[in-house]
């Protein structure tokens, strides 16, 4: 018994918890196959699998609710630094990192890893650059720094706007996401899927704010990456490709090579392409070429800088003990996202394989047409029209540019393709639920903490009470996740555009603003106002025109890219208006003397 | 006091270097080796293409390793000049 009984508080028992709930979880998975194996439906493990974990999360959201203002704008400032960093990883990851990235990879090659390169390589920016600063600075939400470095409530609000418009084109992506599985797993029509998915993340965030997105986000981490992880290491294995997947890999990628070249990939155009459903794709890009090098870098830089530059991101290196302890942590989200981000391109490799090569069991190209069409996953997926094959030149087999695919679905997939048992395709849509979930909590809040903290608290009604403030923020919270749901349910855009939308709306608002709020003590308000205003306008004006009129983008920058325009608008407007307009004040110059160094007091005080 | 002033600009300074040196480093993982990621392709390592190797993990792993060094070494800055928080429990 005396594994549970708990000793000392709470924070020096996590490791002991955490734990319990991964051993618990695993156990949880174990229980599945066993039901499976005595013949219980697939459908009945895919719900268990969904609503347990959904139940757990709401849980720990119910055992975290809290009326102190610390603890509910950043957790009470006591997350170590390696449970940060899971969380992080969490609020990270999103549904386009889970279910779309490996995909993306599947059918864009090497030219789609920028977007693993972009995502990673953005927290070199965030370490160095901002969140010890931020940390140092005391803030609850990102408008709180602008708004006390910069002075005014015209910058805040700048700051807001910039934040909701960039979180909430972001949010309505993994409301999307959520949908999508829940009705999926479910078996419920995507638009109550999406409303079900919402009242999940609002049970976790709601009563405690950031103290439960911290908790619940650690748990989400856990199981999101053994979702991943574990059909990776079982389809390796099966293949014989070793115990670690990610280092064996290359002969596989060298394998597909040689399968592209036999199957005539690229020669072949694909034909009565199915167009009434948007986004099936047939593989015509090989898998290691490199593709345009521009291409490649600017796409990689947009989705760096908007990782510096995203509200919820940041926030989390708010709840941190120390200054030590948050760019301690960021080296520890990086390590986490990590795990996931370089197993990515070994799933899509073996997928590929899967898929391609003759030699497997599962293969279906090359393969008689009556043969493949009786396929189990084949045809639960047609159903739902997420792949379709069109025997273009009637010989009744199936070629390369005959099957068509939506990118979306490799991941939620493979464990069929593969032949693995359900139970692993129950665990992957748990991980993708959770992956999608801890990403709009995160948002979520961000967007109705900045809301309730910096527009009602800081400027409409500077002498509330605590308890006011904590409802108003609440109740901000509902509005927005439904609002979020709403424009979700419309289907107006994919997961990725979205998501790719959001870092550049981020960085052309926030970028230069937050980092020469650190690094240039010249910085003066009407600089950051000009910043904040240009990059914000000029990047949509520039995403309009490219995306809308059909204005020919400039430098190839496209729609996906649009950040660059905003953010180099943003720099130049900040930089000539600062300089154009007088120093700011001495106190404002001690205050960023104060942010550079770690020792003594945060800059704003532990409660405000 | 103008010698407490004098430690935090050498700190200051310190650090400044220390960003320019992590952010060159991030500069070549990022877009320098990308660049070139068609001439790398040609050369094996592990058996991968090198450009695709780079993409798909050599440039995580720089980022990882480089982000924990850096923690030690601004730490270590930190401490130099006295400017390091009290050590957590």
């Amino acid at each position: 018994m005396s594994l549970f009984r708990m000793q000392g508080d709470f924070i020096s028992n996590l490791p002991k918890i955490y734990g319990l709930y991964t051993g618990g979880f695993l156990i949880f998975v174990l229980l599945m196959a066993v039901l499976e194996q005595n013949g219980v439906s697939a459908d009945t493990i895919g719900i268990l699998f969904v609503s347990f974990t959904i139940i757990i999360y709401a849980t720990i959201g119910w055992l975290s609710r809290t009326m102190q203002v610390d603890a509910y704008y950043v957790a009470g400032r006591q997350v170590p630094p390696v449970f940060n960093g899971m969380a992080t990883a969490a609020d990270w990851m999103s549904g386009a990192s889970f279910v779309a990235m490996a995909g993306g990879i599947y059918m864009g090659g090497h030219g789609y890893l920028a977007f693993v390169v972009g995502w990673t390589g953005g927290y070199v920016l965030v370490a160095v650059l901002m969140a010890p600063y931020l940390r140092k600075f005391g803030c609850y939400t990102v408008p709180d720094f602008i708004g006390t470095r910069y002075g005014g409530n015209f910058a805040r609000l700048l700051a807001v706007l910039v934040l909701v418009v960039a979180s909430f084109t972001y949010v309505t992506a993994q409301i999307n996401a959520t949908g999508t599985i829940a009705a999926r797993a479910l078996q419920i029509p995507f638009e109550m899927g999406v409303w079900f998915g919402l009242v999940g993340i609002l049970l976790c965030a709601m009563l405690g704010g950031m103290r439960a997105v911290t908790w619940t986000q650690v748990a989400q981490y856990i199981v999101l990456i053994i979702a991943y992880l574990v059909p990776v290491f079982w389809m390796s294995n099966k293949q014989n490709f070793g115990m670690i997947p990610q280092f064996s890999y290359g002969d596989a990628v060298a394998r597909i090579g040689e399968l592209e070249a036999a199957l005539r990939l690229g020669a072949l155009e694909a034909v009565n392409a199915p167009a009434d459903f948007p986004g099936l794709k047939a593989l015509s890009v090989a898998h290691a070429s490199a593709g345009d090098a521009w291409k490649f870098v600017t796409l990689a830089a947009c989705m760096m800088l908007g990782t510096a530059s995203l509200p919820h991101i940041l926030m989390r290196y708010f709840t941190t003990r120390s200054v030590r302890s948050a760019r301690n942590s960021v080296a520890w989200s990086l390590f986490f996202i990590f795990l996931l981000y370089f197993t990515a391109p070994a799933l899509a490799t073996f997928t590929k394989l899967q898929i391609l090569d003759p030699n497997l069991a599962t293969s279906i190209i090359g393969k008689s047409l009556q043969d493949v069409m009786a396929l189990d996953w084949v045809q639960k997926w047609h159903d739902v029209k997420m792949l379709a094959i069109v025997d273009a030149n009637g010989d009744g087999i199936v070629q390369l540019n005959e099957f068509f695919m939506r990118a979306d679905i490799v991941v939620l997939a493979t464990p069929e393709i593969a032949g693995l048992p359900y139970v692993i395709s129950g665990l992957v849509a748990a991980g993708g639920m959770a992956a999608a979930m801890s990403t709009a909590d995160g948002l979520l809040l961000a967007i109705a903490n900045a809301l309730s903290h910096d527009l009602y608290y800081k400027i409409i009604d500077p002498k509330a009470e605590t308890r006011k403030r904590l409802i108003v923020a609440r109740v901000l919270l509902i509005v927005i996740g439904a609002l979020g749901a709403f424009v979700a349910s419309m289907k107006l855009t994919g997961i990725l555009g979205a998501v790719a939308w959001a870092f550049c709306f981020a960085m052309s608002g926030l970028f230069f603003p937050l980092v020469l709020g650190v690094w240039w003590k010249r910085a003066n308000r009407a600089g950051a106002i000009a910043g904040m205003a240009v990059g914000l306008g000029v990047g949509s004006w520039y995403l309009y025109q490219v995306k809308f009129v059909g204005m020919a983008p400039w430098f190839e920058l496209d729609h996906l890219r649009f950040g660059i325009v905003g953010a180099t608008a943003s720099l130049v407007a900040m930089v000539v208006v600062t300089l154009m307009t007088k120093a700011p004040d001495a106190e404002t110059q001690a205050m960023v003397d104060e942010i550079r160094i770690p020792k003594g007091e945060t800059v704003l005080g532990a409660s405000h | 006091m103008s010698d407490i002033q004098q430690q935090r600009e050498a700190h200051w300074r310190k650090t400044r270097s220390l960003m320019i040196i992590h952010l060159s480093i991030w500069f070549i993982f990022s877009f320098v080796v990308h660049w070139f990621a068609n001439n790398l392709n040609s050369i094996s390592f592990l058996d991968f293409p090198l450009g695709y190797y780079m993409a798909a993990q050599g440039s995580l792993f720089a980022f990882v390793i480089q982000l924990f060094v850096f923690v030690k070494q601004q730490d270590n800055i930190d401490r130099e000049f006295g400017m390091a928080e009290e050590d957590d429990k």
